[in-house]
């Protein structure tokens, strides 16, 4: 049976939300308009007053917000309220050295927490479960974020944060933990080394997983289901926007459900910034309609993804994205190819690899260096060594025709490339442009 | 009675072997023979051990990919042609050889020790040809007394 947080909202018709996001979002924009003089000019040069959005219908005639306007305007600039009523910051890791520094009043923390309930409800939870958040805990806000969902729910909470694995699994066993929430790079992490404690998945008392904040492949959750046995859950959201929670995944598992009554999702073409019909392929944009503190207006995801309102099996009527192919952030352009590390990642597995992988790219002689270092496993290794230089070859070719383009694959020792508490390192590239 | 020979994984940077043979002394290994393949990425490492199980558990317990492979181990007297006859007897029963490695050892100074990869389906058959030549075909009791 499908069980909701906030069920009236979650499975509220097409009109209502749609009554509830014209009202949120024309007292959004006044809002707006009064407190961050930095996005006030931004709709003065586009020629749009408050007066001109009156709904919903009028959200493409709003200027976009990008990362380089959080950077620009760092720390304040896109701030909305007095810093006296903010009571938390929450900021990205930093990856690609653009630091995002967002800020919440109490009210938009309770928002958020109520959108990580709804994905813990989602997932089957009830205040019958054991819920372990093996998310980063501190400025990160994967911690943070499913800690409060979770107790929202009423779970008892475990929150050992990422890191110290074999304490992760000491409390898995002896608290009987049943969900766990965690990258999903972590979560693979964590099946193999109970695997390797010689834990079968009958002995894992996890019945749940709620995995998030990096791009994983198909191919990844029906691994992570298998060693844990569990159902993997997907969960999406942007620190920018709150955090975990943005959207997520119900028992149908086919896409993620955007929590409309707090963002409304938009699929605008790229490079003509042109919004396109639904079921589109495009670029994600989303405008936060609750949040007080940091309130995001047009924002620009860098997410490729296809949004559709068709109704869902599992009751709830808010839009589905569907999983990304990954965060333009963690595309690559390799010889002018865009390459997604997931796309490798579903080679390794396909042909029967662990998705222990790492990517390094070079310039020597203004070409693109493009290596693939990939772990031997027990199952992979043979005597042999013409059989192994043959799967060596067999991964190049699969890598090559899901890409387009040639890497050196190097098969490297077992546990040889770092494993991640949080995000996975997937990508050094050395490239000096 | 085929011998256990441990197979090993070796990523082709400065540093693999040593980590290897590091494993194994303090596991408290005897090494019998060992013979190192490589590619330009990756080695495979080849060795004979006195506690066969005990050395790749030694070594998977280090981070070592490692596999048991069955090879032919054969005694042979160490003179001039000692090699020759016994490839001869492997050529005229057909069969074929993918990789082979020597050693000497132990109290024996007129014997050397010859182990061979034979295809997988001719081992009995390697076994059975150096028996009816007289040639001493080693068991695992032996390595673990040379």
């Amino acid at each position: 049976m499908e069980r909701y947080y906030q069920e009236e909202i979650e499975c509220a018709s097409r009109e209502e939300i749609k009554a509830l996001q014209d009202e949120r979002l024309v007292k959004q924009v006044k809002h707006v308009w009064d407190n961050v003089p930095y996005y006030r000019k931004k709709m003065e040069e586009k020629g749009v007053t408050p007066e001109d959005i009156k709904g919903t219908e009028d959200l493409h005639r709003l200027p976009f917000l990008s990362k380089a306007d959080l950077r620009d305007a760092y720390p304040y600039g896109l701030l909305a309220v007095p810093l006296k009523d903010c009571v938390r910051i929450q900021s990205t890791s930093g990856t690609t050295g653009k630091r995002v520094v967002a800020f919440y009043t109490q009210e938009d923390i309770d928002l958020w927490e109520d959108c990580c309930a709804r994905a813990i409800m989602a997932a089957g939870g009830t205040d019958e479960d054991v819920c372990q958040v093996s998310y980063g805990y501190g400025l990160f806000t994967g911690g943070p974020g499913l800690n409060g969902g979770s107790h929202k729910v009423g779970c008892l909470t475990i929150p050992t944060s990422s890191g110290n694995t074999e304490r992760q699994i000491m409390f898995i066993q002896d608290l009987q933990a049943t969900i766990l929430c965690c990258t999903p790079s972590y979560a693979a992490y964590i099946g193999e080394t109970m695997k390797e404690m010689g834990l079968t998945p009958d002995e894992i008392p996890l019945k749940a997983g709620i995995f998030g904040a990096e791009a994983w492949s198909e191919e990844m959750r029906r691994d992570i289901e298998q060693t844990l046995g569990i159902k993997a859950y997907d969960i999406y959201g942007l620190t920018e926007l709150s955090g975990p929670g943005v959207s997520f995944e119900c028992s149908a598992q086919q896409g993620m459900h955007i929590n409309e009554d707090h963002f409304i999702a938009e699929i605008i073409d790229p490079d003509t910034e042109e919004v396109l019909p639904e079921g589109s392929q495009g670029e994600l944009v989303f405008t936060a309609i609750t949040k007080k503190a940091f309130p995001m207006m047009r924002y620009r995801t860098r997410d490729i993804c296809v949004l559709t309102r068709e109704q869902c099996s599992c009751g709830r009527t808010h839009v589905r994205m569907r999983k990304p192919k990954g965060r333009s952030d963690d595309m690559l352009i390799i010889r002018g190819v865009n390459v997604f590390p997931s796309q490798i990642e579903t080679v390794l597995m396909n042909q029967g690899y662990a998705a222990n992988y790492q990517i390094i790219i070079d310039r020597v002689n203004h070409t693109d260096t493009f290596d693939v270092q990939v772990e031997m496993t027990p199952e992979m290794f043979t005597d042999n060594m013409g059989e192994i230089a043959e799967r060596q070859k067999a991964l190049v070719e699969g890598m090559r025709s899901m890409l387009g383009i040639s890497p050196k694959v190097s098969l490297v020792a077992p546990k040889s490339i770092a494993r991640s508490e949080g995000k996975a390192v997937r990508v050094i590239d050395k490239r000096k442009i | 009675m085929a011998l256990k020979q441990i197979s090993v994984f070796l990523e082709n940077k400065p540093g693999t072997l040593s980590e290897m043979t590091g494993a194994l002394a303090a596991a408290n290994i005897d090494m019998r023979a060992l013979s190192l393949a490589e590619t330009k990425d990756f080695g495979i490492a080849r060795l004979i051990a006195d506690d066969v199980y005990k050395a790749s558990n030694a070594l998977k317990d280090a981070g070592f990919v490692n596999s048991l492979t069955s090879v032919v181990g054969a005694m042979i007297p160490d003179e001039p042609g000692g090699l020759d006859k016994l490839l001869k007897i492997f050529h005229e029963a057909n069969i074929n050889l993918e990789y082979m490695y020597a050693f000497l050892g132990g109290d024996s100074v007129d014997h050397a020790y010859m182990i061979f990869r034979v295809g997988k389906e001719m081992e009995k058959e390697a076994d059975a040809v150096l028996a009816a030549h007289g040639i001493r075909v080693l068991t695992q009791e032996d390595v673990n007394q040379i």
